[in-house]
């Protein structure tokens, strides 16, 4: 028998006996974050490649939920932080080992970036919007002259915004279901593939849901495989590893995990699309609904389960 | 200069009097603290070890909290003492979240807290709090980088552990055992 326990009779609140110190803002936020993350960089791969005509839900109409996305993730994270009134530290100081620190910098700066983006695009949606102000014109035009060169920039973006959702909780070594490398790509292909859903619901042409759907399949395939290498890592590692792992094989996560984000959220619209393509007609609501449903869960499960595991105690 | 504390596990009777002296000298909301005391129980009766420690923040050489901490609040000042900026700190719990010993907590005014190694007292060449209380003076706090300190002295023969060496923090805290 080895047991340990607390005689000074510490139990401080969201520490003890597990750590609980983040809520339901922070899977909020890492969902919001992919999400964006992930049709923002098929807006730009797509504005790239050329397609903005057969296209158009991808490269334009689905943009618009990224600037509100975005900012109900940051009022998320803000709502998360204990000390708010002091938010504004974080944007006098660039701390390159933090990853939370340039997160919150790229957060600066895609926000803006995807509202100059879908900005650009008022003059489709409501025909002959003016902005009232030359250089605002200006600048609009300038932007849609510039698609390509603005659409590099914010796949790069897209893409360090993705991963850090997944480095963000990767890089505390103190919780050992978190560390682990394949955490950030991890994240960054399931935000990827809720942009994907989000994109082909929205879809009114058949083309581009097939394309999207293809696109989602892959990613999903991606994030199978993934995901059994992070716990085929774990299984491979230390104690501590193996605890972690035991949460999902076993432990108090195995149902939601297994049911959830692998079957429900992944297997299963996986197989659907599998059956669109094929030619039967499945409603795409099903499926692209399963996909974020299983991305949203898979977020607050790691964020949950993360804090119970640890080294002593 | 570094900064660290020995604990003589076998000294220690686990009377938490550096529990309530840490609250007491640094206004340590109730229900919080910022050490404890573990006891750890080893084997079934009749043949039974127990070890008593007392634990706190271990002022890390390799410290995470300070490397995840996003505006700097968390820092570290001479003698390698980890200390926390209270009007710098956003409360973003990231530094709780990357400490294996699980020795910060949010304080309820919002910033983040943690032991300070009680540099207040220390600048004006008195111990800790808990050094000074502790009634089986099981407890050493000094400079290791000078031989003739309480805590080198208190090391030099004898056999210790540190916690959890596998999170390759480098932990200052040394356990007597």
């Amino acid at each position: 028998m080895n047991e340990e326990l607390f005689v000074s009779g510490r139990n401080i609140p969201n520490i003890d006996p597990y750590l609980n110190i983040w809520h339901w803002q922070i899977p909020i936020y890492l969902f919001l974050g992919g999400l964006a993350a992930g049709i923002l960089f098929f807006a730009g791969l797509f504005t790239i490649l050329g397609k903005e005509k057969e296209m158009q839900t991808t490269v334009k109409w689905a943009t618009f939920i990224v600037p509100g996305a975005l900012v109900l993730g940051l009022i998320a994270l803000f709502l998360d932080l204990k000390h708010q009134l002091y938010f504004w530290r974080l944007y006098t100081t660039i701390r390159f080992e933090s990853p939370m620190s340039w997160g919150a910098w790229t957060l600066m700066f895609i926000t803006p970036l995807s509202l100059v983006w879908v900005a650009a695009y008022m003059k489709d949606v409501i025909p002959g919007w003016r902005w009232k102000m030359k250089i605002l014109d200006d600048f609009d035009a300038w932007i849609n002259e510039n698609r390509k060169p603005v659409a590099w920039v914010m796949i790069i973006f897209a893409v360090i915004l993705g991963i850090y959702t997944g480095i963000l909780l990767s890089a505390f070594n103190a919780r050992p279901l978190w560390n682990n490398s394949i955490l950030g790509p991890l994240f960054l292909v399931s935000g990827m593939s809720t942009g994907a859903a989000t994109i082909m619901w929205m879809s009114k042409s058949h083309y581009e849901r097939m394309v999207m759907g293809r696109i989602d399949l892959l990613l999903i395939a991606i994030e199978l495989f993934l995901i059994t290498h992070m716990i085929m890592g774990f299984l491979a590692g230390p104690s501590v590893q193996l605890e972690a792992a035991n949460l999902f094989l076993g432990g108090q996560f195995t149902v939601s995990f297994w049911v959830f984000v692998i079957v429900l959220g992944l297997v299963f619209p996986a197989l659907l699309e599998v059956l669109e393509l094929v030619g039967y007609k499945v409603p795409v609501a099903v499926p692209a609904f399963l996909i974020l449903l299983g991305g949203l869960v898979f977020r607050f499960i790691m964020v949950e389960a993360g804090q119970i595991t640890r080294y002593l105690y | 200069m570094r900064y660290a504390m020995a604990v003589d596990t076998r000294k220690c009777v686990g009377c938490s009097d550096c529990v309530v002296a840490c609250q007491t000298e640094n206004n340590v909301p109730i229900g919080f603290c910022r050490d404890w005391i573990t006891e750890t129980v080893d084997g079934t009766y009749p043949n039974v070890e127990i070890e008593l420690r007392s634990e706190r923040c271990n002022h890390c050489d390799n410290s995470p909290c300070v490397r995840c901490c996003p505006t700097g609040a968390s820092h570290i000042v001479e003698g390698g003492v980890v200390l926390v900026t209270h009007d710098e700190c956003i409360g973003c719990g990231a530094c709780i979240q990357s400490c294996p010993y699980d020795a910060r907590y949010s304080h309820p005014d919002g910033y983040v807290d943690k032991c300070t190694f009680c540099m207040h007292r220390v600048e004006k060449g008195q111990k800790p709090a808990c050094v000074d209380v502790c009634p089986t003076k099981c407890l050493y706090f000094g400079d290791l980088d000078d031989p003739n300190s309480d805590v080198s002295n208190a090391l030099r023969n004898r056999k210790y552990k540190v916690l959890a060496p596998e999170a390759g923090t480098k932990p200052q805290i040394y356990f007597l055992t």
